[in-house]
């Protein structure tokens, strides 16, 4: 599903924060991406996320070599691919409702078509009663979850959580991570970057450790 | 549960088969009520988002102008055309007094020379009387013509579409009075179709000018706004949105304020002309207003010159619409 070849980043003329990656990401396979704050989880997701460019090396994407990509085939690439970002970016203007189906509305599904699944998620994720809410009104645990719950709607086939739990209680963070495992049951590939041990500990998957721009890979 | 599905409950999580549009989690008697009415969905992009108010101010300033502008010269050229017109349909020519001549004589076997010329439809000579009239706002009235120099003039309408031969019409009244002259005033005819030439050149390149600072105005307008809107753009990209889905958003906002501006600017110009005819008729009398009934008529603009200023108000804006599509672009190739 995801390749990655000998890939290395610099920003501008930057020391190199990437070096000499070479890893893959199969199809319906669960991993935390971890490592010190600094160690360049974000950048790693944002690559898999097509944000960013490779300054060397290969990406590949569902089968597509990402530096050949076109800008309207990476938007058709996004669409299968679910981001948490750690600052959430929900749209302040909207709702938690129309923020988590937006995905929906991008896609030009009718708002009748999505409506149920949509308050389902929001309830299952605890914002049941917060659907009509604006995002600048929501606690920091709040967002994120609205955050989650937008990332997963439309069923990615990857998932890219940056720090997922980071703003909830042990609770809702392994609820919260029984979503991601049970989304991964479903079919969908699950990276996790976090430096969260005890949601690790939680449940035994392969790790991707970023130390000193290199990566180390315990399956 | 859904069959098929796959679901979640607040005790645990069960695998199930994945399905593309089976319900992602379920809540069993946790399910809540779903409003059958469809929910009023906020716009992606907010209205109040987009500074709209100086872009509309700025287009309706620009459309008035060049309404002002395109108005003038359609009147300009109207009644260039007008006296264009009403002066190649007619001939002058002047029987100057001659030592050992009789002038009244003269100026009589001219006019008959004349009337036989074809395509001519009728000549009038000026009497002595007349003459003196037309010299009164010179030397005053009172004026004895017996002791000055003073040609009789005669005035011939020609038939219109006829092509007269003038070179035949000037032998023709130079062997009935030697002296006599015949002015066609194609010297005058031309230097009124220049200055309508220069008027309407003047116009274009004022409408130019006009366009030219409304596209600068527009694509800092939109630039301003994209910078805005930026966490919306991204948060859009983030969800799979191509450039040409974020365009459209913004773009619907764009069109509507050029169109804003455009009704606005376009239909107070067209008010200033509906009215100006009003404003003529206060100034008549006066030496300005009778200036400016001489040189532009009435002022009046025809239904046509409504139509034109009603279309050019639409292509102003298109023109921001389209200004604003092409910076949108070159903004969001930008923005990942």
């Amino acid at each position: 599903m995801v390749r990655f070849e000998n890939v290395g980043l610099r920003y501008g003329l930057g020391p190199e924060i990437l070096r000499d990656l070479s890893f893959a990401i199969p199809a319906h396979s669960f991993q935390f991406l971890t490592g010190p704050s600094g160690a360049g989880k974000t950048s790693l997701l944002r690559l898999l996320f097509l944000s960013l460019r490779p300054t060397r090396g290969l990406v590949n994407l569902f089968g597509n070599d990402v530096s050949l990509l076109s800008k309207d085939q990476v938007a058709d690439l996004r669409k299968r691919i679910g981001i948490v970002l750690q600052d959430f970016r929900l749209l302040d203007h909207m709702t938690t409702y129309e923020n988590v189906a937006l995905p929906f509305r991008v896609m030009g599904r009718e708002e009748s078509s999505y409506r149920k699944e949509v308050i389902d998620l929001l309830k299952w994720v605890g914002l049941g009663e917060r659907m009509d809410a604006l995002p600048p009104v929501l606690s920091g645990g709040e967002k994120q979850r609205a955050a989650i719950a937008r990332a997963v709607i439309s069923r990615p086939l990857l998932l890219l959580a940056d720090e997922p739990t980071g703003n909830v209680d042990p609770t809702l963070g392994r609820r919260l991570l029984r979503l991601f495992i049970e989304l991964n049951k479903s079919g969908t590939a699950v990276v996790i970057a976090t430096h969260d041990m005890t949601l690790m500990d939680q449940y035994d998957a392969r790790r991707l450790v970023l130390h000193e721009g290199r990566l180390h890979i315990y399956e | 549960m859904t069959p098929g599905g796959w679901c979640c409950t607040r005790d645990g999580c069960t695998s199930m088969s994945r399905i593309d549009h089976g319900p992602l989690v379920d809540l069993g008697r946790e399910r809540p009520q779903v409003p059958a009415r469809a929910r009023n969905m906020s716009p992606i992009v907010p209205r109040g988002s987009i500074a709209g108010s100086a872009l509309v101010a700025v287009v309706a300033i620009m459309t008035f102008l060049a309404s002002i502008t395109t108005g003038t010269v359609l009147l300009v050229s109207a009644s260039a055309a007008e006296w264009q017109s009403e002066v190649a349909s007619e001939i002058t020519i002047q029987v100057r007094p001659t030592p050992g001549r009789d002038l009244d004589r003269d100026a009589t076997a001219v006019a008959d020379a004349v009337r036989a010329q074809s395509g001519i439809l009728d000549v009038r000579p000026f009497s002595r009387e007349e003459s003196a009239k037309l010299l009164e706002p010179w030397l005053g009235s009172g004026l004895s013509l017996d002791d000055l120099p003073v040609p009789r003039v005669l005035v011939a309408r020609v038939q219109p579409g006829s092509a007269i031969d003038l070179e035949m019409l000037r032998r023709r009244v130079t062997q009935a009075a030697p002296s006599a002259s015949v002015d066609d005033h194609r010297a005058w005819i031309e230097r009124m179709r220049s200055m309508t030439g220069a008027t309407v050149v003047a116009g274009i390149g004022i409408l130019m000018l006009v366009i030219v600072a409304t596209i600068i105005s527009v694509s800092f307008a939109t630039r301003g706004a994209m910078a805005a809107n930026r966490p919306i753009v991204e948060v859009l990209h983030f969800v799979g949105a191509g450039d040409r889905y974020i365009a459209n958003r913004f773009l619907r906002h764009f069109l509507r304020l050029g169109l804003e501006g455009g009704v606005i600017g376009g239909g107070i110009a067209m008010l200033v002309f509906g009215f100006s005819e009003s404003i003529a008729n206060w100034f008549s009398g006066t030496p300005v207003g009778d200036q400016f009934a001489a040189l532009l008529g009435t002022f009046s603009l025809r239904p046509s010159g409504y139509l034109i200023l009603a279309v050019q108000a639409v292509v102003i804006a298109a023109i921001t619409a389209w200004a604003s599509r092409r910076t949108l672009f070159a903004t969001l190739n930008d923005i990942e």
